[in-house]
Formats: C-alpha cells, structure tokens, sequence
C-alpha cells in the first residue's frame, strides 16, 4: 500500500472520529447546561477553553456567548469545528476515493452537506438536538460502511489506528473538560456539582450503561477516571485504544520500532484515595498522556508515511 | 404540460433524434414516445433526480477562476443523444483505421521517418512542432504504439455526416464522465433499458486495464500498473481517480515515486515497489524534471531514463503528442494511405494550412466566416470563431497568424448537429454537440460504444468543453435490428 494512501485513511479515520466527538461534546454540554441550578458559573465558553481554543475563539468573535461558541464549534471555517473536521474527512476521502467504496464517497459528501446546509439547527436551541444527533449518526454510519466495505488489508489497520488514537487523545480531552469544571468552583456546590458533571462526562463518550454494568458503584470522579483510563473492555478507554492500536500494528509490515514506542507508554492508571485528589496532578498526568499519544503518531508517522524520504 | 415535440424544430441543423418536427428517428423512437408520455411535472422530477445524483455521486470537474478552483458539478441533460448500432459499427471501423495510422506516423517519426523522405510530410512541420520531442528518437514502445488511449472527437455537418474534428493523443480526459453519464440515465430513465437494446459501455475500465497491462515490460503474472495524477486541483482529478478505482490499480503523484538503477519504484509502507506501467495523465513538460521542465514539481525525476531504458512503460508514450497537432491532423488522410493502403474511412473537416502562402492567403481574406485555431492548444482555448467574431479580435488573428503561420490552421465554421435539450424552465431546445469516443491500443484495438457526448448549453453557441461552460449527455448506440 502507497505511503500516502496509508497516510489519508489514517487521517480520513481521525478526522472521522474528530466530527463525531466534537458533536458530541457539544451535546454534552448542551444537556448539562440544562440540568444545572442558575448560578452555577458554567458557561459556554469553557467548551472553547476545554478545546485549548482561546486564542482562536477570541481573534474572531468578541462576545463569549452561547451563538458564537456554537458557531465555533459546530460550523467555523478554519477551527477544530465540526464542519471544518468533516471538510477535512471529505477532503482525505476525495483523494483516496481509488481504494474506498464509492458509497463512502457518497456518504461522507451527505454528511458536509449536511452540517454546511444547517447551520439554523445547529444554533438556534429546539433543534440543536436532532441536527448533532444526525451528525453522529452519520459518522456512525460512516464507521460500518468503512468496516462492511473496505478490505480488511492494511489500510484498514491505519484506519483503526487513526481511530482508536484520536478516541484516546479526546477521552483524556473530554476527562480533562471534567475536571476543569470542577476545579475552580468544586466549594460551591459539592458533591450535587460532581455527580451531574462525571455523569454528563460518561455519558459524552456513550460509557454510562458500560460505567454502570462494570464500576456497580455511584458516580464518581476516581472511579470514573479509572474506568475511562484502564477499562479493558468499553471501546473508548485509554487501554483499549491502546490495545486495538497494537493488534494493528501487528498486523502491519516493519512494526517493530512502532511495537517498541507502545511497549514504552503508559502507565494510563491514575490514583485518587478521593475526589478530592483529583487535582493539578490529574491535569498534569492526563497532560503526559495526550504527550505519549502525540509521540506515537510521530513514530507512525516516521515508520511508514516518510518512507524514501530524504 | 408536456413535451409537444410538433413545437420542437432543429431549423436548419441535422437533429440527432427527429428527422422533423413530430417525427423521431428509428433509434430515438421509443425514447420520443416515453418523454412525450411524461407531464412537465414527472421531466421536472427527473431532472432533479439526475442532479442530486450527480452531488450524491461527487461527480465534479475543477474551473480554475481569478478566485481559486471551483469543484463544479458535472452539467447534464437527461435527453440522450442516439445513433443507431450499424452506423456506429462504421464509425468504429475508421476510429481503429485512423489510430491505427497515426501510431504507425508518430513510430515513423522517431526513427527513419519514411514518410518525410517519400515526400508525403513535410521536414519543416517537425521541426517547428512544439511537441516533437527529440528525447524519444529511436525508442521503441511496445508493439510500436505510442498513443495507447485516444480521444478523437467527431462532429457531424447539416447533413448529418460525420468528421474527425481532431485527435486527443496526450492526455484526452472524459472517459470517466462519459461511464457517470450512463449510470445516472440508468437511475433516471430506468424504463427506457427495459425496452430498448441500448448497447453496455462499462466494460472500458476492463479494457483499459488489459491494454497497460500488455504493455508491462517485466512479464509476470500480476505487473505493477499505477495511474500518475498531477493530483487533486487538476480539472480531470476525478476521472484519475475513478479509473485508479474502477481497474484496480494505484493512483499515485510524482511525489510516490522514485527512479534508481533506471527503475521506477513506489514508496509503499512496507518499502520501496518496482512499478511496470505508469498510466500518465500529465504533460510530457512536468514528466520528469531531468529531462523537460525543470520547475515540475508533478513529475518523477530520471522517469524518462527508466523509460528509456525499457524497465517502465509510459502510457501515452512521451512524444505521441507530436500528432496531436493540428496541422499534422490535416495530414491523417494521407498517411491512412500511405501507412495502411486504404481509403480514410471517416473524413477529415477541410482545413486550411496557414503555413502554405496560398492558403494563408484564403484564410487571411475569409476570416469572417473561418473557425481559426491554434495548432497545439486543447480545451477551446485561443481559438477564433469567425462568424462570431469581432473586428478587434480578426484584426488580433491576421496579426497572429502573420506572425506564426505555422502554428495557425482554419476550417470552415460547420453547422454542427443539434440534439433536444432542456433548458431551465423546462423547454426543450435544440443544442450543438460534439462526440468523443475513445480508442485504446496496444496488441489489440478497441473502441468504446459510443463515446462521451458534450453539449454547448448556450443556445447557438458551438463551444462544447466544459472548462467554458459546456454540459454533456448519454450517449447511447441503440441496435434496431433484433427483435425481441
């Protein structure tokens, strides 16, 4: 398989991911935002401050309100919005349409269409729902298609390594977004805050009934953390991203120094005696863990999208 | 309301489907009959359908304007334009005769060149011909065929006879809308392939596919054929990729590969791969930096080495567009002759040669009435159409044409056929077109069925490309001879 070839399904796959996580952080807040007591000081903007997306978010808008962090986050141009996520998903898919399933091509052209032509859907409140559910669900479509039609050869491998690497990197992200909620105003509140917020955060990633049947406790910040980092068996866990993404690379030619960088990662298990000790300490681990997943891609990237050059 | 075709009239061009106003031809009869069935409603539906087809699909080509490129979809009408089986089994037989004679010419060219010492091509035109490239004297291709895949476009006059307008022997692009065509009529007319003996095209990918593979120089089972795109800003990306897709092979860039030992090898993940056919669709100018343009970023560096030295096949083979010129063009009939001993089967459209001081002369005093056209331009560009033409411009083509005489070739505007068309408002109006069959060659010939039919959707207007506004239909061959 081309280098480049491998190269977009890698990316078409993260893309694909990206789309699908960032609509459903959006939902997140959407329903959490919802259950919280007024003055609780949540606001929109933290999901710009959730996404590191300050800078960008305050070069092009001046108010920091629900519209424009919606705008931002579901239809800019340019930023890590859904649609300028899906424009690069079709963009990959256009370029690499000789080895994917014309129905592909098709479905992620609906999907652009779809977040490009809504935009009243995604902003205004009533039906802001239904239109990010519509986005999952393609995206969810999307991932059969890809799996019921595409060869299983190796560029399927470097679509499930672009998977499962982007679901990583965004669960520690939408963990970090947890945690960040609950720092600066966890005296407030208490325990009611923590509850809807590690709630709202297993739900995010659909791990809720997963939390439920495995943990068989209450909802809590260590035990949550501890689900979503080392959970063997839920298909948006830190261990099992990183599982899938050796069973890949297995399968793959000249493996052997990506094999060794993900002997070398870890440890993904974090301990917390309490929900209080959740703190900088957590940021600054799940911080080393977006670091580590960084470094992969660069090994991936080096082991088998360079190749032959110079 | 719906179609009256007693309303539509041609005037006084040949009409692909009514022979006059009311009356279709054999071939176009049943499909006459079932639009006319159809309220404007159901066209309006059908038209709508195709076109969400063609965005569902993706099917696009790329305009390059002062504000960037504009992926555009495909312009289509629904009405297909018919000839019928046995007309067409004619024309199949004069494309292969025709490609047959130039390959021989362009083989000839590069080596002895017989043809020049027996008097019958002039030396002066290779030597002024912009693409004759001395880097390809003496090589030999396989089965001595320089131009693998062609595109000749015919037209037919008033009366309805047809003509070669020119042959496409660089890169000629189409192919893949003219397969999209069928699918998307598939899915609007569907009733229509129930009934009718509309002759299959899809099986030119395959065909494709076995031309580049007889043209591997290793000989395994299973040789390494590529499709070389400039990449995805390239106006027919599309068709690259649709190819690529459809025969199984890989698209790559220049920047996928790489020459050493005078071999062309493709960067894959699991390390560099020996590659025997590379089915170009760039310029001979960006192939290789070494050897043309040493700006091309899109080529492969040392790529004419390997093919050279016989360890990669070039399809087209570089320098077959030295018979893409359009003062060579004029003299196909002649090497049919010369080449094969037979008499051209398809007529050319009369050309004048700039070049020749009478000619020049007759073109310099007519050119109101003259289509002139530059000898090695593609795309309709640069071109003068005579009749409507202004004095500013003709003033700007005796300056050309003086200046370059060479370069410079007119033909009489023809009065293109015309075939019913929808325009937006769902009326139906004649519209000129042009045809672009393909013909692929290597130990054997083929001819698709058909070809892809481009359509000026301006009314009058003569300019088919699609780069400068054209649309297109399915074209279909349709057998009226078995019975059912």
């Amino acid at each position: 398989m081309l280098s480049t070839v491998a190269e977009r399904m890698y990316w078409l796959a993260r893309y694909l991911e990206r789309v699908e996580n960032t609509a459903r952080l959006v939902g997140v807040y959407h329903k959490l935002l919802l259950d919280l007591p007024n003055g609780v000081d949540i606001t929109w903007y933290n999901l710009i401050i959730l996404n590191s997306a300050e800078s960008t978010f305050n070069e092009r808008y001046k108010n920091r309100d629900e519209r424009n962090v919606l705008k931002f986050m579901l239809f800019d141009e340019q930023s890590g919005s859904t649609l300028s996520a899906a424009k690069m998903l079709r963009e990959n898919v256009r370029t690499s349409r000789d080895v994917l399933a014309s129905e592909v091509w098709e479905c992620v052209n609906e999907l652009y269409l779809y977040i490009r032509d809504n935009t009243q859907q995604g902003l205004l409140r009533r039906p802001r729902y239904e239109f990010i559910d519509g986005i999952i669900k393609s995206c969810q479509q999307l991932n059969g298609l890809l799996s019921d039609t595409t060869n299983h050869d190796d560029g399927w491998q470097f679509i499930k390594l672009g998977k499962n690497l982007e679901r990583a990197d965004m669960t520690t992200r939408i963990l970090d977004a947890g945690v960040s909620l609950l720092l600066p105003s966890s005296d407030d509140i208490g325990v009611n805050l923590h509850q809807v917020v590690w709630g709202h955060v297993l739900r995010s990633l659909s791990a809720d009934l997963s939390y439920r049947r495995t943990v068989r406790t209450r909802i809590g910040g260590a035990e949550v953390i501890s689900f979503l980092l080392e959970d063997e068996f839920f298909p948006r866990t830190l261990r099992y991203c990183h599982n899938r993404i050796v069973e890949s690379v297995y399968k793959l030619p000249r493996q052997k120094a990506v094999l060794a960088q993900l002997e070398a990662m870890g440890p993904f298990e974090f301990n917390a005696a309490s929900d209080d000790e959740i703190d900088q300490r957590f940021r600054d681990h799940i911080n080393e863990l977006q670091i580590q997943f960084a470094g992969l891609h660069q090994c991936f990237y080096d082991n088998w999208f360079a190749i032959g050059q110079a | 309301m719906s179609i009256d075709w007693h309303n539509y009239d041609a005037g006084c061009f040949f009409d692909e489907l009514i022979s006059s106003p009311g009356h279709a031809r054999l071939p176009a009869r049943r499909l006459v009959s079932h639009l006319g069935r159809l309220d404007s409603d159901e066209i309006q539906m059908r038209r709508e359908m195709a076109q969400a087809t063609i965005e569902q699909m993706g099917v696009t080509f790329t305009v390059y304007t002062e504000e960037g490129n504009i992926d555009r979809a495909w312009p289509f009408d629904i009405i297909p334009r018919i000839i019928s089986a046995k007309q067409w089994a004619t024309l199949d037989l004069g494309l292969k005769q025709r490609l047959k004679a130039l390959n021989f010419f362009i083989d000839d060219v590069y080596h002895d060149q017989n043809i020049v010492k027996d008097g019958i091509f002039p030396a002066h035109i290779l030597t002024d011909s912009k693409n004759f490239r001395p880097e390809c004297q003496g090589v030999s291709p396989p089965f001595g065929v320089w131009a693998n895949i062609c595109g000749t476009d015919l037209v037919r006059d008033d009366s309805g006879k047809f003509y070669v307008l020119e042959d496409n022997l660089r890169v000629p692009s189409g192919v893949a809308y003219m397969l999209e065509n069928r699918s998307i009529t598939k899915r609007v007319l569907p009733e229509l392939f129930e009934n009718d003996r509309i002759l299959p095209i899809n099986e030119y990918p395959s065909k494709l596919f076995d031309t580049l593979a007889a043209l591997s120089p290793r000989k395994i089972k299973k040789p390494e054929i590529v499709v070389l795109t400039p990449g995805i800003y390239n106006s027919a990306y599309f068709e690259h990729a649709f190819l690529a897709q459809q025969m199984g092979v890989e698209l790559v860039e220049g920047r996928d590969l790489q020459v050493s030992d005078d071999k062309v090898y493709m960067r894959t993940i699991a390390g560099l791969e020996q590659v025997d056919v590379i089915y170009r669709r760039i310029d001979d100018m960006f192939l290789d930096p070494e050897c043309f343009d040493k700006n091309s970023v899109l080529g492969v560096p040392g790529l004419m080495r390997a093919w050279r030295a016989g360890n990669v096949a070039l399809a087209n083979a570089p320098g077959a567009g030295v018979a893409d010129d359009k003062v060579v063009y004029a003299f196909v009939p002649q090497m049919i002759e010369y080449y094969l001993n037979e008499a051209p089967i398809i007529d050319n459209v009369k050309t004048w040669l700039c070049f020749e001081p009478d000619q020049r002369a007759y073109v310099l005093d007519n050119l109101e009435s003259l289509v002139v056209k530059p000898a090695n331009e593609s795309g309709g560009y640069g071109m003068l159409i005579g009749p409507h033409s202004t004095k500013r411009q003709r003033n700007n083509f005796v300056r050309l044409i003086k200046a370059n005489p060479r370069n410079y070739i007119a033909q009489p505007t023809l009065n293109l056929s015309v075939s019913p068309t929808l325009i937006d408002g769902a009326d139906l109006e004649p519209r000129h077109l042009d045809l672009r069959p393909f013909i692929l060659q290597a130990d054997d010939i083929y001819v698709t069925t058909g070809g892809l039919t481009r359509v000026a959707m301006e009314r009058g207007s003569l300019v088919v490309n699609s780069s400068q506004g054209g649309g297109s239909k399915d074209t279909w061959i349709v057998d009226t001879e078995v019975r059912r």
